[in-house]
């Protein structure tokens, strides 16, 4: 693998809360075109990784390189500029602004007809904004928030979208909607993707290649393929 | 009736300026979750600086935007200096910041201008309206009218501009807010700045009404606050109702009870709406599903 391939490059990361350690050097890349998912289980260090990416979430060792640059001490506004989106864990979407509101905001940092563009192509993925683009994001169910939050995302124009648990709380069929989505992104407006997901077998199905985090530690890498075969991955994540 | 008239616009006069204190915690306490004491200095800096500016010869106008800008440097001081240092401190801990932000400007008041008390001429004479019986100082109008053209500018500002749109965002939703690359440091000191900027127009506006002294602050923020509370802490429109209702309690307490407890008013809707409805009347617009 060739290091001029990679989009994302993570060294040795260190992070924690306070004087609780969290990351314990995490080494990891991600590149260009390829969607790479994290897996683990609950409290293994997933959003803290991709918050840290995302310059939400301070770093105490390590270096985070995008696309050529150290963005580890990087404003996070300093990251979006740069190509790096993230949808946060819970959607975190504006509640009370309306729906074309929020998806303008994805937009803060850009200028001219480039907008208006990506708000249509928003709107040809997720037909059910535009339905209700003048309401309440709020009044959104959870499925559609996840929607909204991802068209939010886009809508900053990224390199690197930063997916965290976006399966979280939502029915099955709702699940399967949006790594088909997730799978439309890569193959059809070639954004890379850096996905965590407790939803291990989703994940893995769609991923190019995968990371399995245990405990603030990479514990097994490999193709999406090979950690779905993996026995270990099996017997932990995947309940077979 | 020209009693109750006259209770009336005396009222709706002073509940216009602490609707414009309670408009100022209000953008503070959306941005930043931070209840601002500080909020009454905003508007004792905008008067004693007009006065002494004035005095100094400046003509009003001018004496007007210096003073202005002397309270939107004073607001983005305050949240740079001492609100920015303590981000991720308790609620409790930054009131007491603002606390003693309030109490330090207070004194350096003392110093930079002195303990008297000041007015300024009325903007359009002297000569009350009549209106119904009850006369109406024509200073009054200059309050509400400012009072009203400082909302809609709020209101244009927070839906049609695009910096609006990210304070918004921010009071909505800080971490999303610094995901889609909104400086939040940056919108949460715009909203000290603007607060500041508003009381200081509120400061100017009632001056030649009320008078004005270094020490003004604590009750206009206490009042301000007072009125924030009662229209529900957050919510602009809240506190815009909320300091119009604390104006006319007062009036009309101070008319029909007894003077002496005017300034009480402010204390018992505290007391009230703590007991009675913790959430104010309009308590905080929100919809969300989970």
């Amino acid at each position: 693998m060739r290091s001029d391939e990679a989009l994302l490059q993570i060294n040795a990361l260190r992070s924690g809360y306070g004087r609780i350690e969290a990351l314990h050097g995490v080494s990891m890349e991600v590149n260009r075109g390829e969607i790479v998912a994290l897996v683990g289980s609950n409290g293994a260090g997933k959003t803290t990784l991709l918050r840290a990416v995302s310059g939400v979430q301070p770093v105490s060792g390590g270096a985070i390189v995008f696309d050529g640059h150290d963005v580890t001490n990087a404003q996070p506004h300093a990251r979006v500029k740069r190509g790096i989106a993230q949808v946060p864990e819970g959607r975190q979407i504006f509640s009370p602004l309306s729906i074309e509101d929020n998806l303008r905001l994805g937009a803060y940092l850009r200028k001219g007809s480039e907008i208006d563009r990506d708000l249509d192509m928003v709107y040809d993925l997720f037909p059910v904004l535009k339905e209700r683009r003048r309401n309440p994001a709020g009044g959104l169910s959870g499925g559609q928030q996840q929607m909204l939050a991802i068209g939010r995302a886009l809508m900053s124009g990224p390199k690197l979208l930063l997916l965290d648990e976006p399966s979280m709380g939502l029915a099955p069929i709702l699940v399967d909607q949006v790594f088909q989505i997730v799978e439309k992104l890569r193959d059809e407006s070639g954004v890379t993707v850096f996905l965590v997901e407790q939803n291990a077998f989703a994940a893995l199905s769609i991923a190019d290649r995968g990371y399995v985090i245990e405990t603030g530690e990479i514990s097994i890498s490999g193709t999406g393929r090979e950690l779905l075969d993996d026995e270990r991955v099996r017997e932990a994540y995947l309940g077979v | 009736m020209a009693e109750f008239l006259q209770f009336c616009a005396s009222g709706l006069t002073v509940g216009a300026v602490y609707a414009l204190v309670a408009l100022g915690f209000t953008i503070i306490y959306n941005a930043s979750d931070v209840v601002n004491f500080a909020q009454g200095e905003f508007v004792m800096i905008g008067g004693m600086t007009t006065v002494f500016a004035t005095a100094a010869g400046v003509p009003l106008p001018i004496a007007v935007l210096i003073a202005i800008l002397a309270a939107m440097v004073i607001g983005l001081l305050l949240h740079r200096l001492a609100i920015e240092p303590a981000r991720g401190a308790s609620p409790v801990t930054l009131i007491i910041i603002t606390i003693g932000a309030s109490i330090f400007l207070r004194g350096l008041a003392q110093i930079v201008f002195d303990k008297q008390f000041h007015s300024l001429p009325a903007f359009s004479g002297d000569t009350p309206i009549n209106i119904g019986g009850a006369l109406v100082l024509p200073q009054s109008f200059w309050v509400l009218g400012g009072a009203v053209v400082i909302v809609i500018a709020l209101w244009a500002f927070f839906n049609r501009t695009v910096t609006g749109k990210a304070v918004l965002a921010t009071a909505a939703n800080r971490l999303a807010a610094r995901l889609v690359g909104i400086n939040t440091s940056f919108v949460i000191g715009l909203s000290f700045v603007l607060s500041a900027a508003i009381g200081a127009i509120a400061g100017i506006l009632v001056t030649p009404i009320t008078l004005t002294s270094y020490d003004i602050g604590t009750l206009l923020a206490l009042k301000g606050f007072a009125a924030a509370m009662l229209g529900g802490m957050g919510n602009p429109i809240g506190a815009i109702v909320g300091g119009l209702l604390v104006g006319l309690l007062e009036a009309f307490g101070a008319g029909y009870i007894s003077s002496t407890y005017k300034d009480a008013m402010a204390f018992i809707v505290i007391l009230g709406v703590l007991f009675v409805m913790p959430g104010g009347l309009l308590g905080r617009a929100s919809v969300e599903r989970v």
